[in-house]
């Protein structure tokens, strides 16, 4: 029962003051490889990602990518599915996957000791490079998530999520959602295809934290990536086309409202990504003492959740407000989160709320980075978006460097309102 | 297989013997302090314990215990409203709260040289906050929405709502944590003033302290913030034990969504004596046979083998101060229905009370239990709650390492014994969603007017 969630509030990636020692490498396979040392605890942590979440699949075949990704461990070289969890299990090792709009992989968790991590690897090399798609567990799958699907249209939260990406990415793969219908259509073949043409090792990133020495993750790299498929050549992703700006409402019985509003806004790489990080801290994303918080929940009492943030990817990501809301009060709350918007806009931060913002990324840089798990979340994300292999020392005077100015400018840039959609769900 | 386990166990020795650790001290006051140094980060982990849960409330104001942890960032004689998050944030740290049925606890995770900061402002809400009417008319509905968002919209937290309120009669655990509705519409800031007044006292509560401090640093600290407050008188706290139950209970919730959901809890022991029980490491067995990991029963024979059930779990929490129950849920695939589920997870248990469980599930068990003790030390806040959970429960931080002794001491006898003698219908309560489609649910009125 926490007081609030939040884990969604930031999803802007931020990082620590003298940050660990990143090595970095390629591999002789083409694999880029970041790798961080440390001997304090007997375990280690790996992640191989790719280049191959929802964008690179067919777009009449959505569902493709997150299944490839899901089945890789169904079966893979002689191993059936019982088999690989079961052998898992029995090395105390975890394996578990992620797949978003650019990327997909796998990360393993081990003990370091010498027995159990080499199976354990050598599990996930098998998983990588040699997964075999079963039929049976193909069919029971498709299942599943088509079940899944019908389960998530009923809930008025998956429903507003889907319903916003698809308003803010019209006709692109960012706000294409698996369907019924695009996931009947995916066969045998299209898994195999999607995991010869993207799961290569030139489309690999191999982050590696923990107790192994330098030698050691070189050969880990190495071997997980040796046997991998070639691969296609890139492939270029349609830009986004902004939208226009509309609201959209869609019937549901639900007790409150859910409300997104925002827009396709920023690319990981791009310059702008500290003043809007520092901005919207100040926006919705800093917890309770934000500006929407302070509005929306303290003074008016509209919501337990109500929160703001970009979430940048290789292409322009959203920009976000989202909030729930008594379905009675909903254009009221709205109406108050559009004004603390436009004010902002117009004004920006104080010099005053910029300094407490700046306080808050700089000094709990430390608590982003004080556990292996945080750490690999950086090596992935630093080799995916190609990231400098000094973006964690760095930090800090970037930050600090952040004008009022540049913030009130790079939301002009960034956040335009002709461009916003509002999607409420339960609306009256 | 059991061969393995002797490299792993050195292993889990070798780096848990570095270090004489947690350490504890008791104030003078009553409050009791445990720290844990861990020195891989400098930041910390502080947290304030109190035991006062939902079970403490009583019927009418439901949900009081999770209002006044939201009330409790409302200002203090010292300290205006959100002050506390303000400086939380500048410091470069998160704060939040969560109330159990058991506890509400407090916490701040922050950059070490912060730690004596939080103490300060922690020990100052434990006896000067300032509740006003205004501040409360406030919240409040910040708490109905709350409700509105995790149970009225989310038609499994209804199951689970309805499954405690028709397991227990007597035993407070009946009652939502975040309150019915009605209570909620009906309470008044003085309902949370007399709660604040009546449980937060030093010596109903407890601090933990994980991180890159030093421990007699912390213990001096300790004393001289939350030292200085002086402790009162609790209120008598009445057993409320459940009498048994006389045959199975069924219940029904009706609510937008597509396919069935399905809970059966079994009235189960919870741990009382760490050292001479053994059924409940026997069921936490159980529990992680069904379902503890990939490889378990439930995965491989309900979703994977016969492919009936959609998803499929198993519970068993007995480190709590209530009463614990075996809960067994799940939805079935599309075209199943409820009672086929049923009568699958109750083949499962079957097979267990008929044929036992193997060496290799036994050993997968131990393998996994060490492992997540090794895994749980790359988290401060994942340590500091383990040792802020047992306490809750009664039981001491020195129990953890026992407890898992224990653990892997649980024999194959031991398992069949407990999946024999408490998995029959009389002490079982069965709830179920009964999907309506969203275009054919009406929005529900608001139960009363809005407050003024």
């Amino acid at each position: 029962m926490k007081k609030m969630l939040l884990a969604v509030l930031v999803l802007f990636a931020a990082a620590a003051h003298a940050g660990p020692k990143i090595e970095h490498w390629v591999a002789p396979s083409g694999a880029k490889v970041y790798f961080v040392e440390t001997h304090v605890l007997p375990i280690l942590d790996v992640s191989v990602d790719f280049a191959a979440g929802t964008v690179f699949g067919p777009a009449d075949k959505t569902g493709v990518a997150g299944l490839t990704r899901a089945l890789l461990d169904a079966g893979a070289g002689d191993l059936d599915e019982e088999h690989i969890s079961s052998k898992l299990v029995d090395l105390g090792a975890r394996m578990s996957g992620s797949a978003d709009a650019d990327r997909a992989g796998m990360s393993l968790r081990t003990l370091s000791s010498q027995a159990e991590r080499a199976a354990a690897l050598d599990l996930l090399r098998t998983v990588l490079a040699a997964p075999t798609f079963p039929e049976s567990v193909l069919t029971r799958e498709k299942a599943r998530t088509i079940a899944g699907i019908r389960e998530a249209d009923t809930r008025p939260d998956s429903i507003a999520a889907k319903r916003f990406a698809a308003a803010i990415y019209p006709g692109h793969a960012y706000g294409a959602s698996a369907t019924v219908e695009s996931v009947e259509r995916i066969g045998r073949d299209d898994l195999v295809a999607f995991h010869r043409d993207n799961y290569a090792a030139k489309r690999a990133v191999v982050s590696i934290i923990g107790d192994v020495s330098r030698a050691e993750a070189e050969t880990i790299a190495q071997r997980l990536t040796e046997a991998l498929p070639a691969g296609r050549p890139d492939v270029t992703i349609a830009p986004v086309v902004m939208p226009v700006r509309a609201t959209v409402k869609v019937a549901h019985p639900a007790t409150q409202s859910h409300i997104h509003i925002g827009a396709p806004a920023i690319a990981r790489t791009d310059p702008d990504y500290y003043a809007l990080l520092l901005g919207n801290y100040v926006l919705g994303g800093g917890g309770f003492v934000s500006r929407l918080m302070q509005e929306v929940r303290e003074k008016r009492g509209y919501a337990y959740s109500v929160y703001s943030y970009f979430s940048p990817r290789k292409l322009e990501g959203p920009f976000e407000i989202g909030l729930q809301t008594k379905r009675e009060q909903a254009d009221a709350a709205i109406k108050v989160v559009e004004e603390v918007l436009g004010d902002f806009l117009a004004k920006g931060p104080t010099e005053k709320e910029l300094a407490a913002a700046k306080k808050n990324l700089v000094d709990g840089l430390a608590l982003r980075i004080d556990s292996n798990a945080k750490i690999l979340g950086y090596l992935s994300a630093i080799g995916f978006y190609g990231l400098p292999l000094t973006y964690l020392d760095d930090f800090p005077a970037k930050i600090d460097a952040v004008t009022v100015e540049q913030v009130k400018a790079a939301f002009a840039r960034h956040v335009k309102p002709e461009h916003l959609v509002t999607v409420i769900v339960a609306a009256d | 297989m059991t061969k393995k386990l002797v490299p792993l166990l050195a292993l889990l020795a070798a780096s848990a013997s570095a270090l004489a650790n947690p350490f504890e001290t008791t104030l003078a006051n009553g409050l009791r302090v445990i720290v844990k140094e861990d020195r891989r980060a400098p930041t910390a982990v502080h947290m304030v314990w109190y035991r006062a849960g939902a079970m403490d409330e009583k019927d009418g104001t439901s949900g009081v215990a999770h209002v006044l942890e939201h009330m409790m960032f409302k200002g203090t004689k010292h300290h205006a409203a959100g002050e506390f998050n303000k400086i939380v944030a500048e410091a470069g740290g998160r704060d939040n709260a969560f109330t159990s049925l058991d506890y509400t606890a407090y916490f701040q995770i922050v950059p070490n040289r912060a730690l004596p900061r939080m103490m300060e402002l922690e020990a100052d809400r434990m006896a000067n906050l300032q509740l006003t009417a205004k501040e409360f008319e406030q919240e409040i509905k910040v708490v109905m929405e709350e409700r509105r968002m995790r149970t009225e919209d989310n038609p499994q937290s209804l199951v689970h709502e309805a499954l405690y309120a028709a397991a227990f009669k007597a035993h407070p655990y009946r009652r939502p944590i975040i309150g019915w509705m009605d209570d909620l519409e009906h309470m008044s800031y003085t309902d949370a003033r007399d709660w604040y007044h009546a449980w937060y006292t030093p010596s109903n509560a407890y601090v933990v302290v994980v991180g890159d401090v030093d421990h007699r640093a912390v213990f001096d600290l300790a004393a001289k913030t939350y030292g200085r407050i002086k402790p009162h008188a609790l209120p008598g706290r009445k057993p409320q034990n459940e009498p048994e139950q006389p045959g199975i209970k069924r219940v029904t919730v009706k609510a937008p969504a597509k396919l069935p959901y399905l809970a059966m809890a079994w009235k189960v022991p919870k741990l009382k004596d760490v050292d001479a029980d053994r059924e409940p490491y026997a069921l936490e067995v159980l529990a992680t046979v069904l379902d503890g990991h990939d490889a378990a029963r439930f995965s491989k024979n309900l979703v994977r083998g016969s492919k009936i059930a959609q998803s499929a779990g198993a519970g068993y929490d007995g480190t709590l101060r209530g009463e614990a129950m075996f809960i067994l849920d799940g939805q079935p695939v599309e075209g199943k229905t409820v009672a086929e589920l049923e009568a699958a997870l109750r083949a499962e248990l079957k097979r267990v009370q008929d044929e036992g469980v193997s060496p290799e599930e036994l050993a997968r068990v131990k393998i996994q239990t060490i492992a997540s003790q090794v895994y749980k030390r790359d988290s401060m806040m994942a340590q500091a709650m383990e040792i802020g959970g047992i306490e809750a429960a009664g039981h001491k931080w020195q129990d953890i390492d026992k407890l898992l002794e224990k653990i892997r001491g649980v024999t194959a006898e031991e398992v069949q014994a407990v999946a024999r003698k408490y998995f029959n219908d009389d002490a079982l309560t069965v709830a179920v969603l009964d999907p309506l489609p969203p275009d054919q649910a009406k929005p529900r009125k608001p139960a009363v007017a809005v407050r003024h």
